[in-house]
């Protein structure tokens, strides 16, 4: 599931504790609800329904590239342009080759994964309507939190607010529609 | 169900049992605002160590700078101990580098819970002891502004470095080694720097800490990309970990000099790396966790866990030595007999071999005994001890081979000189301000991984009441 746009507003409620959220999250989906995001300390397992990642698809083909272009680099260096005879060794020594083709292949894989984590979850992003609600800051800490968007189908001024404090959270907040 | 149940709890004595991974009643803010405490606070104690650390730096600005100033003549090196100190704290600091990433990435495959809170603080140790040992080297080229012939540009001289050498294979290795090391620490870093910055009690912190977080605001979304890319950082730094002291140690074993040339050394340097590492852990670890209390989360549980493993892998090591002295009789070439049978155990150096023996063979025996595998002030000395017992072994190693090879006329004895001590001393200063730092101003206990933990065992708690309970 994609972070969510914000367009329409939001609703969001606060819960005590991991299992509470989960729990709520359950019946949302239940009752039809799809545009639905969490927010919390802890890496929340099979809370939020997450599309499979892409990312070790791009660290795969990143890694390749690394390994192809490392190992180019050195055929170029010592077979190609300078070929040095150094006791009767071959210049295209695939053997001796081998170590820095996987140290290339391994920083660009490990670059890629850290540089597309930040790319997919589009951080740094200082800012963000949810940080508008007083208080939660305290999710960082021990409060877990969930959104609704305004536009989710099943969504409606009465109907959301109603869903949402069926579920007993902490409290309930309605967050009006920005233009990030 | 029940009867199984009954069985774990009088039959079974393990560690396990024995101690909790977590302890304390503090729940998840109480644990956050206590982890997090040093942050907002200083100590005397923690200033006086720093000013230290500081003189120490000092030294080690100014050895380095009389090192580039008048050249590397100022070491005790000489012909044929080209290699000597600088090249024996490199490969000890590099070594003590490798239990970072074992204890975050290769137990965090194994699914080892109890790394959890003690992670952070080996990858610091990592990041900073590479920092130390990439130093080495690069003064050892003697004119170190050269350093970039080391990698591999369109020079103008269309010369290019000589990949078939193992030294531009440790440029790559260490450089690699490094670079993941730092992304790996700053991912694990990013929810807990939120933390930081929500409890941050000054605006000026709040925008410090906010800037290096990055406006992580724990979604689900940002979670599960998290944990996706933590993972795969994690089987990416794994192989490092294998990889680069047996790199580091194909530098001596391509060369033919006997003590050197020898096919056990990638598996040996590996396992004395990942030893001497888990040493300095202890070494850094157990003053932490009596300055900052860090008694509920790390537990008896964890230093008995690093202690076994000390004993694991000094067993191992005193295979490699036992190995590499059978292989040398075995061979039946008269140098290499000469180097392992005479030159070690009787030569001019036989003090720091037999001194070496008894740290690594001996020291780690102590872990036999549970007692000691829990006992603060055992376990720091024997790591001090293990830690002094590395850096001799590779001094050994260096030294013995180099300064009696196949010529006896060009034997030679090395002593050190002033500014190599100085280069020692200052590297364990620097060291030791940038972790004095980091304990400071970075959360030191991975706070999501620690409350996460703390949920996950509260759960186990009350699902095994509750089968003890029915039962």
């Amino acid at each position: 599931m994609r972070d969510l746009s914000w367009g329409h507003g939001t609703y969001a409620a606060e819960f005590a504790s991991a299992d509470e959220l989960a729990a709520a999250l359950r019946v949302l989906y239940d009752k039809g609800y799809t545009r639905v995001e969490t927010y919390s300390p802890v890496a929340m397992t099979n809370a939020a329904r997450e599309s499979r990642s892409r990312l070790p698809i791009a660290v795969f083909i990143a890694g390749l590239v690394g390994g192809i272009a490392s190992y180019l680099i050195q055929w170029y260096a010592n077979a190609y342009a300078y070929p040095l005879d150094i006791g009767g060794r071959p210049a295209h020594a695939i053997p001796a080759f081998f170590i820095p083709t996987f140290e290339g292949t391994v920083l660009c894989a490990a670059l890629a994964a850290f540089f597309g984590v930040f790319w997919l979850t589009r951080l740094p992003t200082y800012w963000h309507p949810i940080f508008e609600i007083e208080g939660f800051d305290r999710t960082s800490v021990d409060r877990y939190w969930l959104a609704i968007d305004a536009s989710d189908r099943r969504s409606g001024p009465d109907v959301t607010l109603h869903d949402l404090r069926a579920l007993s959270p902490v409290r309930v907040v309605r967050l009006e529609a920005t233009n990030a | 169900m029940s009867t199984t149940v009954r069985q774990t709890a009088t039959t079974a004595d393990t560690a396990r049992e024995r101690w909790p991974l977590m302890r304390g009643t503090r729940d998840a803010a109480q644990l956050t605002d206590h982890l997090l405490r040093p942050l907002w606070s200083s100590s005397p104690v923690w200033g006086a160590l720093l000013a230290v650390s500081c003189v120490g730096t000092a030294l080690f600005v100014f050895t380095i700078t009389w090192t580039v100033a008048k050249g590397i003549g100022t070491w005790g090196n000489n012909i044929p101990v080209a290699w000597a100190f600088a090249i024996t704290d490199f490969v000890w600091w590099i070594g003590i580098g490798h239990a970072g990433t074992f204890i975050s990435a290769f137990l965090l495959l194994l699914n080892q819970r109890w790394r959890g809170s003690i992670n952070r603080v080996a990858e610091a140790m990592t990041v900073f002891a590479l920092m130390q040992a990439a130093l080495f080297p690069l003064l050892h080229l003697g004119r170190p502004w050269f350093f970039y012939w080391l990698v591999p540009y369109p020079a103008t001289m269309n010369v290019w470095p000589n990949f078939k050498s193992a030294l531009p294979w440790d440029v790559a290795a260490v450089t690699t080694y490094f670079t993941v090391s730092v992304l790996f620490w700053y991912l694990g870093l990013v929810p807990d720097l939120a933390s930081a910055r929500d409890r941050a009690p000054t605006r000026g912190r709040q925008v410090i800490y906010g800037i290096v977080a990055l406006g992580w605001r724990g979604s689900g979304h940002e979670w599960a990309r998290y944990r996706v890319a933590y993972t795969l950082l994690a089987a990416l730094a794994t192989p490092l970990v294998i990889s680069v002291h047996s790199v580091v140690s194909l530098d001596f074993s391509i060369a033919q000099l006997p003590g050197w040339h020898s096919t056990i050394f990638p598996p040996y340097f590996v396992v004395g790396a990942i030893y001497s590492g888990l040493a300095m852990v202890i070494v850094l670890l157990l003053p932490l966790r009596r300055a900052f209390e860090l008694y509920d989360v790390v537990t008896e549980r964890h230093l008995d866990a690093i202690a076994k493993l000390m004993l694991a892998l000094g067993l191992m090591l005193t295979y490699s030595y036992v190995i590499e002295i059978f292989i040398a009789w075995y061979s039946g070439s008269a140098p290499e007999r000469y180097t392992y049978l005479v030159a070690r155990p009787f030569g001019p150096y036989a003090l720091v071999f037999w001194i070496m023996t008894i740290f690594n063979v001996v020291t780690p025996q102590l872990f036999w005994v549970r007692r000691f595998r829990t006992n603060g002030a055992v376990l720091f000395l024997a790591s001090v001890a293990i830690l002094a017992g590395m850096w001799m072994e590779r001094f050994v190693i260096i030294v013995t081979s180099l300064n009696r090879d196949f010529l006896t006329s060009s034997w030679h004895f090395y002593s050190p000189s002033w500014v190599d001590w100085g280069l020692l001393a200052g590297s364990l200063g620097f060291f030791s301000m940038l972790f004095l730092l980091f304990v400071r101003f970075v959360p030191s206990v991975a706070l999501s991984e620690v409350k996460a933990l703390g949920i996950e065992l509260r759960e186990t708690n009350a699902a095994h009441r509750e089968v003890v309970r029915r039962a």
